[in-house]
């Protein structure tokens, strides 16, 4: 967003012509999205009918029948809507409680409810491997001994265990957002008029951040149906599959052909149908509607008192905490300092023996450079483009919005996989542009994947601006490209630096897409860990992953204390 | 200089017409109260003269420069027109500080730093919340806010300030002081201000001169507000700025006669040309137009009476009709007032004639 389209408008706008900073920034948009969506997209779909040029449909066919992919397209839905409806509901009831009631160690809870979007699904699936996987896992043996009974994490169950508590922060931190920034009186006014807590909570609160659960029930839908790590990690053993797994596997398996990259694509065509039929049947559920809860006028919001509740709700949500936080966590570390996996947990057996031969290894510094440089820039981009875009679709409005919407959030709803293979298929000379094997080709990957991430952020951030706080720049003698930095762009920054993160520290732990497009320099951090595990070194592989997680702790507090301004709105 | 000049504005969403062909002019250095009634396209006339929305026919004019002419292709753009805006909402913006929401024009017109602070400051010692400087808006109540909102519009050199209802949020009290103070401010600067309403009360005690506008988006009077109360052009604004009482008129042998529901009370009047019983004809009289005397032959019967402090307000019925009466607290003490239950005379003073409504009811 230059200058120079500002003034392109006032020429314009004194000339009563019609190119405007609004129309240079929806064609820009329409631009960006081509290249970064469209043409991986366009040839997916290319390749999965047409065979040297000729229409042949006849691959398609044969992996539509093929009841593995059938079962694998089962459980891919069936894992979906439990992950979503599970992980909206939690999302939802922990985002009113830490928002709004006056529950004890909100700060501290609301960090730690923050841990899952830093924590890799995949780690979190190999913790819960260690503890509960078969006859090997720590707390099965102890089940076994004390017990008699041991329990399967290599099941449905299991990673729908596992997704939900990786997902539902996606709806947890739009809700907590959207409830601080509502205005209070909507809540009174029911309290007052009669209401119970509970009739309000359901009549007046809910309806009024619909629009942001909505959001994030979208989010894990589209999420968990992509997903690529936990069931790969807690089903492969066992032959369950989902979509993206299979279609992984089928490339695998085919070491490389293009016949393997080919079923792929038509796999995932499959996968889309899914998805696209998940969209349909979700906006049917969820009609979001818009509102603008927050206007010029400030509000202050006010707590609710739990009062006898208070103490067994804290209860609940240290336990809640503990489990999908703190016990992974633990084990992963405790595994990286044991002296080999199945030795007791005790200080007896720690030892620093796995940490110095993983950073023997080669390519162990190489991965978290380059983990750390396809993030940022991939972060810093897509906060810009989805800001961009979502600014068109919510105030621009034009003709066309519908389309930007879908183009910049399809394709999430394209396993990582498939998009990989999609972005090798364009951008490694086919068009005249080679970016194969090389840092790039991961990046624009990312671009893609991560887009409508910061776009939803934004956009919901955008929808609670009232246009009036624009207007009244412009009347204060403003150009419409002033009024959006100086007004617009700071009252959506905290939106902005959260589609940062949405997208950042996702990519420092991604897996999917960069395993299909790492070079022989190129290796990302979430790859090599996979690799290790996937050859069965577990210690090793839980060191490393324990300096994944502390690097993106790391990155995250730095962020936060750079980006921490005193005028959070 | 701050002259404003709406020339045969025409706007329309989609469809749906909101102005047509509409002139409008606001002298220099006055108040202009322009008053109607919720959607009657107030708010878009004043988002035309600011630029936000794009008339499709006519001119807007602020002294001797042409903001819009659809004719000449004109179309100054909001940032260039400089006139200071109070929006209803207060668009107060909630990342700045007090200060930094009114020193924000200033440095948009690229003012010099030590210039700009000083008038920011006088900006905020006008609407007095120079305390305040520092604080954001999210700390302030809904009445500081639209001071800041109010001193954001007056720091700007602008020769014209928009306000689009500004103190329909504040209690009466302040709005009577904010009142004051804006026409106080208004003789300071002698700044051209355009206040748009639909209470015509504040509009009262603010203008100049009034304007007022019907609900499909036609003007129907401007004049001073004398002008407006004394002598209304049409039923619309006789109705629209007070409490009116109407009673049918109809033929009473040879002369006129008032319906009272119930019986037809001889009344001497004289129509004014262009009106026809036929068509159906309205008196219309304001409650302190109606005086007791008890010498009058137009009986009528008081139900209630109400000690409002300066005056008394009398519910009576005339036959079966219902009339608000109001007699000044002087005027009790000179006469006397009269009890409820008793029976009385009145005269009608200032009596109005209008062509009738469908459903004839005093508002």
């Amino acid at each position: 967003m230059s200058i120079g389209f500002g003034k392109q408008k006032d020429l314009a706008a004194l000339e009563g012509r019609h190119v405007s900073l609004d129309g240079a920034l929806t064609i820009l948009s329409f631009v960006l999205l081509l290249i970064i969506v469209v043409i991986p997209v366009f040839m997916i779909v290319y390749h999965a009918f047409f065979y040297q040029g000729h229409f042949n449909p006849e691959l398609f066919k044969t992996q539509l029948l093929d009841p593995k992919n059938l079962g694998a397209m089962w459980n891919t839905v069936k894992i979906a809507f439990f992950v979503t409806v599970f992980g909206t509901i939690m999302g939802v009831f922990y985002a009113w409680l830490l928002g709004r009631s006056d529950i004890p160690a909100k700060g501290l809870m609301r960090a730690l409810f923050s841990i899952p979007y830093m924590f890799p699904p995949f780690l979190g699936a190999m913790a819960w491997k260690l503890l509960l996987g078969g006859r090997a896992g720590y707390l099965n043996k102890w089940l076994w001994a004390t017990f008699g009974f041991r329990m399967n994490i290599n099941s449905v169950w299991g990673i729908v265990f596992v997704e939900i508590s990786y997902y539902f922060p996606f709806v947890f931190m739009q809700v907590v957002s959207a409830l601080e920034r509502m205005d209070p009186t909507l809540e009174e006014c029911a309290r007052i008029a009669g209401a119970r807590q509970m009739t309000v909570i359901r009549k007046i609160t809910l309806p009024l951040v619909l629009p942001a659960i909505s959001a994030g029930a979208l989010l894990i839908l589209i999420t968990s149906l992509a997903h690529f790590g936990v069931p790969s990690i807690l089903g492969f053993s066992q032959g369950i599959f989902t979509l993206p797994t299979r279609i992984f596997d089928a490339i695998q398996s085919a070491e490389g052909s293009f016949e393997g990259i080919r079923q792929g694509a038509a796999l995932s065509i499959m996968l889309v149908v899914v998805v696209s039929l998940a969209l349909i049947v979700q906006k049917h559920v969820l009609s979001s509607g818009s509102y603008d809860i927050i206007k010029g006028k400030s509000m202050r919001p006010t707590l609710i008192k739990l009062r006898a509740s208070k103490l067994p709700l804290l209860v609940l949500s240290i336990l809640t905490l503990l489990l999908i936080v703190v016990v992974p966590l633990v084990m992963i570390f405790l595994v990286a300092l044991v002296n080999g996996y199945g030795n007791a947990l005790i200080p007896a057996n720690f030892t620093l023996n796995n940490y110095i031969s993983v950073f023997k290894a080669a390519g162990t510094f190489d991965s978290i450079k380059n983990s750390l440089f396809a993030s940022v820039v991939a972060g810093i981009v897509c906060m810009s483009l989805g800001t961009l875009i979502a600014y068109v679709v919510q105030k621009i409005r034009p003709r066309g919005k519908g389309l930007l919407e879908i183009l910049s959030v399809l394709p999430y709803s394209i396993p990582g996989t498939v998009l990989a293979v999609g972005v090798i298929l364009a951008w490694s000379g086919s068009l005249g542009v080679s970016l194969y094997n090389t840092i790039w080709i991961i990046i624009v990957a990312y671009l893609a994947r991560y887009l409508s991430f910061s776009m939803k952020s934004s956009s919901a951030a955008l929808l609670q601006v009232h246009s009036s706080l624009e207007e009244a720049a412009r009347t204060c003698g403003a150009s419409h490209t002033e009024s959006l930095k100086d007004i617009t762009l700071p009252l959506i920054r905290p939106a902005m630096v959260a589609g940062f993160f949405l997208i950042f520290l996702p990519a420092m732990r991604e897996v999917t897409t960069s395993i299909l497009l790492y070079g022989p320099f190129t290796r990302t951090l979430g790859v090599q860990i996979y690799a290790m595990q996937d050859a069965g070194s577990m210690s090793e592989a839980a060191a490393l992953g324990s300096v994944a997680i502390v690097l993106i702790f790391i990155c995250d507090t730095i962020v936060k204390y750079i980006t921490k301004d005193r005028k959070g709105v | 200089m701050g002259k404003i000049v709406f020339k045969d504005i025409s706007f329309s969403y989609g469809k749906n017409v909101i102005l047509k062909n509409f002139n409008l002019e606001v002298e220099d250095g006055q108040i202009l109260c322009l008053v109607g009634p919720s959607g009657c396209g107030k708010t878009t006339l004043v988002r035309c003269l600011l630029g936000l929305n794009k008339p499709d026919t006519g001119e807007i004019w602020v002294g001797d420069t042409c903001l819009f002419s659809a004719e000449k292709r004109i179309n100054v753009p909001v940032e260039r027109r400089n006139i200071g805006i109070v929006f209803q909402d207060y668009a107060v913006w909630p990342h700045m500080t007090v200060a930094e929401n009114v020193l924000y024009p200033l440095k948009k017109r690229r003012v010099p730093k030590d210039e700009a602070f000083k008038r920011a400051h006088h900006a905020l010692e006008q609407v007095k919340m120079v305390e305040y400087a520092n604080h954001l808006p999210s700390q302030l109540s809904g009445g500081q806010q639209q001071r800041v909102a109010i001193a954001r519009a007056l720091v700007g050199d602008g020769e014209v300030i928009v306000m689009d209802e500004p103190i329909t949020n504040l209690d009466a009290k302040l709005r009577e002081q904010m009142l004051l103070e804006i026409r106080e401010i208004q003789r300071n600067l002698g700044t051209t201000i355009f206040y748009i309403t639909h209470d015509q009360q504040s509009a009262l005690q603010l203008c100049d001169k009034m304007a007022i506008m019907e609900q499909d988006g036609t003007l129907c009077q401007l004049g001073t507000d004398e002008d407006i109360i004394l002598r209304p052009t049409n039923r619309f604004t006789f109705e629209f700025i007070g409490v009116s009482n109407f009673i049918p008129v109809v033929a009473s042998g040879a002369g006129l006669g008032l319906d009272a529901g119930d019986s037809v009370v001889p009344w001497e009047g004289e129509l004014p040309a262009g009106l026809s019983l036929s068509a159906g004809v309205e008196l219309g009289v304001r409650p302190n137009d109606i005086v007791f005397d008890p010498e009058s032959p137009i009986k009528v019967k008081v139900n209630r009476c109400t000690f409002l402090g300066s005056e008394y307000d009398y519910r009576v019925t005339l036959g079966t009709r219902e009339l608000r009466v109001q007699q000044s607290a002087l005027d009790a003490m000179q006469r006397g007032t009269v009890k409820a239950g008793e029976t009385t005379g009145v005269r009608l003073v200032n009596p109005r004639y209008y062509p009738a409504k469908k459903e004839a009811q005093s508002a």
